[in-house]
Formats: C-alpha cells, sequence, structure tokens
C-alpha cells in the first residue's frame, strides 16, 4: 500500500512536475516579476519583426537625434534610425546566442562534471586543475582573444560562450556527483549488477539534475551580462544589426544632447538581465536550492 | 598548518603554469600567429620574416615557450608589437591606475558590504531587509557599463558635479588623479559592495539558524551581545573566501569600467592590445590577471586557515 504510493508519486508526467514548479515560481512576488519580464522578452523577440513600427536600418540624416514623439517613440539615433523599433528587435540576437550558448554550456559542463565525480582519482585531478586554471583567466580577456581571431559570427559566439561559461557548471555538477555517489541506492545498483551508462542514466542525472539546471540558469544571466559587454566593447554583433550593448556604446557620445538613444536600449537589457536572474532565483528556491551563498565564478 | 599552506602555495603555482600553458596554447591553436595577425594585409615576403625572427617565431613552439616561461618568471615579458617598447614599461603605469581603482573600491565597499549584509540578515523580511534586497540585486544584475553609463549621464551631464570621462596621462600623480577616479570607484563599488552584502546576509542567516545560536537565546544573552559575540565571527569568516571570489570575478568588469571612463589602467590596455592585435602583450596580461585572482584566492584561504581554529587540523576544503 505504501510502497504503491511512493511508486504513483515518482511516475508523474514530467509536464506535471514542470507545471508544479512554474507555480511554486509565481507564489513568490519576485518570482512571479521575473517570469512574467521573462515572457514578456520572448514573446517580443518573437513578434517584434512584425510589430516594428519603421525600418531598423533605414538612415535619415533629415531625422537625426530628435526627440520622442508621436511618431519616433523613444526618438531617433545620430543616424536618424527610430529607436523604439530598434530597441523591440535588439533582444533577439542576444536572446537566441545566449540561450544556446547557455545549452552547449549545461551539455558540456554537466557531463565532465558528473564523468569527473564518478571517475574521481587522478583524471579527476588533472581535471580540476584544468578547469581551476581557465577559472583564473578573466572571462572577458579569453573571449575577447577569442572573437578577435576568429570573428563575431553566431557560428563563433555560441560554442565560444558555451564553453567559457560551461567550466562552472564542471564544479557544481561535480559536486552534486559526489553527494549522491556515497549514497546507498547506487551501492545496491551496482550490486543489481547495473551497467555503468544504466546507473549514470537512472541513478545519477535524476538527482543531480537539479542543480546544474539552476546553475545553467543562472549562467544564461552572466552569459547574456558577457555577451552584452562584448558588443558593448565592438566585439559583438556587427552594425548594423540592433543590439542592446552595440546600441549603448553608439548612443553613449552622445547623451549629453539625446539622452532617450541611450535610455531606451539600457532599460531593454537591464529588464531582461533581471528578469532572468529573479527566474533563476525563483527556479533555484522551487527546486529546494540555496545558491545565494556561491561567488559568481 | 605550514604543510597546508605550502600546498596552497603550490597549487597556485600548478594553476598558473597551466595558465600560462593555455594562453600560449591558445594563441598558438587559433588560426594565425602574432605577425600574421598583427601585420594583416602585409603579412608576406620580407616584413614577415623580419617580424618572425624579430620575436624568434622561426624557432619550434616548445623551445619558444620554454625561453618566453624563463623570461616571464623574472619579469620580462618581450616587447610589445605595436608600442615597439619593453612590456614591463608599458604595464608598470597601467598595474598602478589599475590597483589604486580597485583598492579604493574594495576598500569603500567591503564595510558597506557588511553593515548592509548584517542589517539585512537582522532584520530578515522586514522592510529594511526589503528595501536594501532590491537595490543590490538591481546593482549587481546590472551589466557594469550600463551602471557607469548612468552614472555618467546623472552626475556628470545633468548634474555636472565630476568630470565624467578620465582625461590624464598614463603616468598622472595620484594627487592629480584623485577627483578623477571618483565616479569610476563608484561604479566598481556599488557591484561589488551589492554582491558581497548578499553573501553576508546569508551567511549571517545561516548562523542564526544554527544551534547554539538557539541556545544562546535559550540561555538569555542579550541579543546585541549574541550578535556580536556569537554570530557575527561564525559568519564572516566563510564569506571571506566567496567575497575574494568575488572580487576575483569582478576582474573582468574593472576592464569594462575603464573603458567607460576612458581610465588608463590594464582593462584598457586589454582592450587597445587585443584591437590592436599585439599577442605578445596579451599573453603578458593573461597571465598577470590570471596571477592576481589567484594570489586574492590564496589571501582569502590563508587568511581562512589563521583565523579559524577548526581549520587548523582538518585537511583544507577545496
Amino acid at each position: 500500500m505504501k510502497l504503491d504510493n511512493i511508486y504513483k508519486e515518482e511516475k508523474k508526467s514530467a509536464f506535471a512536475k514542470l507545471s508544479e514548479i512554474i507555480i511554486t515560481m509565481a507564489s513568490r512576488p519576485s518570482g512571479i516579476i521575473g517570469l512574467s519580464i521573462l515572457v514578456f522578452h520572448i514573446i517580443l523577440a518573437f513578434i517584434s519583426p512584425y510589430i516594428a513600427p519603421h525600418d531598423f536600418k533605414a538612415i535619415d540624416p533629415t531625422l537625426m537625434l530628435q526627440a520622442p514623439s508621436a511618431e519616433y517613440w523613444f526618438g531617433t539615433d545620430d543616424l536618424g534610425r527610430d529607436v523604439f523599433t530598434r530597441t523591440i528587435l535588439g533582444g533577439r540576437t542576444a536572446l537566441t546566442i545566449t540561450f544556446f550558448g547557455s545549452l552547449i554550456a549545461l551539455l558540456w559542463g554537466g557531463l565532465l562534471g558528473i564523468f569527473c565525480g564518478l571517475v574521481g582519482g587522478k583524471i579527476d585531478d588533472v581535471v580540476m586543475r584544468i578547469v581551476d586554471a581557465f577559472l583564473s583567466i578573466p572571462w572577458i580577456l579569453a573571449m575577447l582573444l577569442i572573437v578577435s581571431l576568429l570573428g563575431t559570427s553566431t557560428e563563433v559566439l555560441i560554442p565560444a560562450l558555451g564553453f567559457f561559461y560551461g567550466k562552472g557548471i564542471v564544479r557544481v555538477a561535480r559536486a552534486a556527483t559526489h553527494d549522491v555517489i556515497a549514497k546507498d541506492f547506487i551501492v545496491s545498483a551496482r550490486a543489481r549488477g547495473h551497467s555503468n551508462f544504466s546507473i549514470i542514466w537512472n541513478e545519477i542525472i535524476p538527482n543531480v539534475r537539479d542543480a546544474i539546471l539552476v546553475e545553467g540558469a543562472m549562467r544564461w544571466s552572466w552569459m547574456l551580462l558577457g555577451f552584452s559587454s562584448l558588443s558593448f566593447l565592438g566585439f559583438g554583433v556587427s552594425p548594423p544589426t540592433p543590439d542592446w550593448g552595440l546600441m549603448i556604446s553608439n548612443a553613449r557620445g552622445l547623451m549629453s544632447f539625446a539622452y532617450w538613444a541611450v535610455i531606451a536600449p539600457i532599460v531593454g537589457l537591464s529588464s531582461l538581465i533581471i528578469g532572468i536572474n529573479l527566474t533563476a532565483d525563483a527556479f533555484a528556491k522551487a527546486l529546494g536550492i540555496d545558491r545565494s551563498t556561491k561567488a559568481p565564478v | 598548518m605550514l604543510f597546508l599552506i605550502i600546498k596552497r602555495i603550490l597549487l597556485g603555482f600548478i594553476t598558473l603554469f597551466i595558465v600560462s600553458i593555455i594562453t600560449f596554447v591558445g594563441t598558438e591553436v587559433l588560426p594565425g600567429d602574432a605577425c600574421t595577425t598583427y601585420l594583416e594585409r602585409q603579412a608576406f615576403g620580407e616584413q614577415l620574416e623580419a617580424c618572425y625572427r624579430r620575436l624568434g617565431l622561426n624557432v619550434p613552439a616548445y623551445e619558444r615557450y620554454v625561453s618566453w616561461a624563463l623570461n616571464a618568471i623574472q619579469g620580462d615579458f618581450g616587447y610589445s608589437l605595436s608600442g615597439e617598447m619593453p612590456i614591463k614599461e608599458v604595464l608598470g603605469p597601467r598595474i598602478k591606475n589599475s590597483l589604486v581603482l580597485a583598492s579604493a573600491a574594495i576598500f569603500i565597499g567591503i564595510p558597506i558590504a557588511l553593515i548592509l549584509g548584517i542589517i539585512t540578515a537582522l532584520w530578515r523580511d522586514k522592510l529594511p531587509d526589503v528595501a536594501i534586497s532590491t537595490v543590490t540585486i538591481f546593482a549587481m544584475t546590472i551589466p557594469e557599463f550600463i551602471s557607469a553609463t548612468l552614472l555618467i549621464l546623472i552626475i556628470a551631464i545633468w548634474l555636472e558635479w565630476l568630470p565624467g570621462i578620465v582625461i590624464v596621462p598614463t603616468d598622472v600623480s595620484f594627487l592629480e588623479l584623485l577627483p578623477n577616479i571618483i565616479l569610476p570607484v563608484v561604479a566598481i563599488a556599488m557591484i561589488m559592495t551589492a554582491h558581497m552584502a548578499r553573501m553576508v546576509r546569508s551567511s549571517v542567516i545561516q548562523v542564526m539558524a544554527s544551534e547554539y545560536v538557539q541556545m544562546a537565546i535559550l540561555k538569555g544573552v542579550p541579543y546585541w551581545k549574541m550578535v556580536f559575540k556569537h554570530v557575527l565571527p561564525n559568519a564572516l569568516l566563510p564569506a571571506i573566501n566567496v567575497v575574494a571570489l568575488t572580487i576575483a570575478w569582478l576582474l573582468g568588469g574593472v576592464v569594462v569600467t575603464e573603458v567607460v571612463f576612458n581610465y588608463p589602467g590594464l582593462g584598457r590596455l586589454v582592450i587597445e592590445s587585443i584591437s590592436n592585435r599585439d599577442l605578445p602583450t596579451v599573453q603578458a596580461l593573461a597571465i598577470i590577471l590570471a596571477s592576481i585572482y589567484v594570489s586574492i584566492n590564496l589571501l582569502a584561504d590563508l587568511l581562512t586557515l589563521m583565523l579559524n581554529p577548526r581549520l587548523k587540523t582538518l585537511q583544507i576544503r577545496k
């Protein structure tokens, strides 16, 4: 009877689990704010090309640096382009690149971490030394070097960001695996004669998944910060692609006359980063993981 | 105890050694070497040959690594390609300027972070906590270049209180530098303080919930005496390591902030040398920044070790 209940609880569908987590997340004020901002930005990224009132690359010297008006809601920039159009389009590249980058980071970081946690010994020592060494190179220097030698195309940026932000996940996944591996159910799975693959897939991954996912969600916001810093420094996407980091760095020099051209992308980027951060935080709390004591490495 | 310290220092050196290999291999494996990337379209014939000879790129990679590493240990990083002067001389004043910036931010940031963290933890979920925590979340999540840009817009352009952009030569005296660095210091300190305050908060909350604090409450120890005698010493120890990691992580943010304010420090040199494709300087910078990171962490480890009697007998935690 009791065993039967436990069995049923285990078999809840993935969808039911997910909706439960989302409901828990939305029950806190910070969670609901974060989720709504994130959902708003994702919807905006999908529909913005269809609702943009102007052409994002239409240059018109007669319309230079116009203050916000009924025609140009957020004014125009130094080339006479509509700031509103460029702002609502500005999140698309950043969201796409960092989303896929985080997936790559999760995959390789998580798998390598689980592997290291499992095998332990010499291999683990060597890999962790190398991970430590990578951690001690400032991310910005490494990213700038990669980008300046390989270019700034999406095909370079996604794996480069994914690689660089995955090294922290290695540590988290390894620590979580270490915690799990000494537990009785692993020992009994070994005793039942399960293969290594089956133990990893059925016993370890379900138990370390939460910690890795939370870390990945947090990486997403840092990666967005890193990506937009690169754009800001002129090493990200190339003009005339609308991108917040690039827009801020272009409009910065003229902000004493045309503050609107810098405020709009600032609001866009800050709200997205805060949204992802709050969501990741609420996600962690909904899964019962406290990550506020961790350093952002 | 002594053994532990020596072990930590040794591990730090191993990490640096791997970093030097990574940067060396990285610049080697990625397409283009120092000469072709630097000379770009003129990279053929005599000029390329001359550049190879000047940098010694015509000998095998491992030989170059060994001689580079041996010189680097003695503080000689070779010549920068763009400025044609010893990298050591380029770096000197830059390091000084960045140190001024970073240490000012740390000295302002740490006390404020401690006070804010303790207040938010003691008044957890009450008005002071909610108000301060909201501000810290904003301050730590917003990218450095945005908070720096906003600071310039509000303080320098709208209020006209301070200069928004640093226009001083690299080797300026400290007093001349002072009014110029207020805004950059505030920009860096803001993010650092927010991060540290959050960590102090959760550390204090953890200790407040522990059994010995509950015991002290039951015994009737006065509240503030309990906070200062039992809670804070135990809460701040583990925070040291995390704070060190945060400071090290913020090195990247310092780079961006320096660019925004046009501050002549290491950060701007990173951008300049990468824009100029000056790989020898980039290699030197990677090693220097990594050494800063490693030594901050090492310092924090040693500090924790010395302040925590429990760790003296135990194996040091990873």
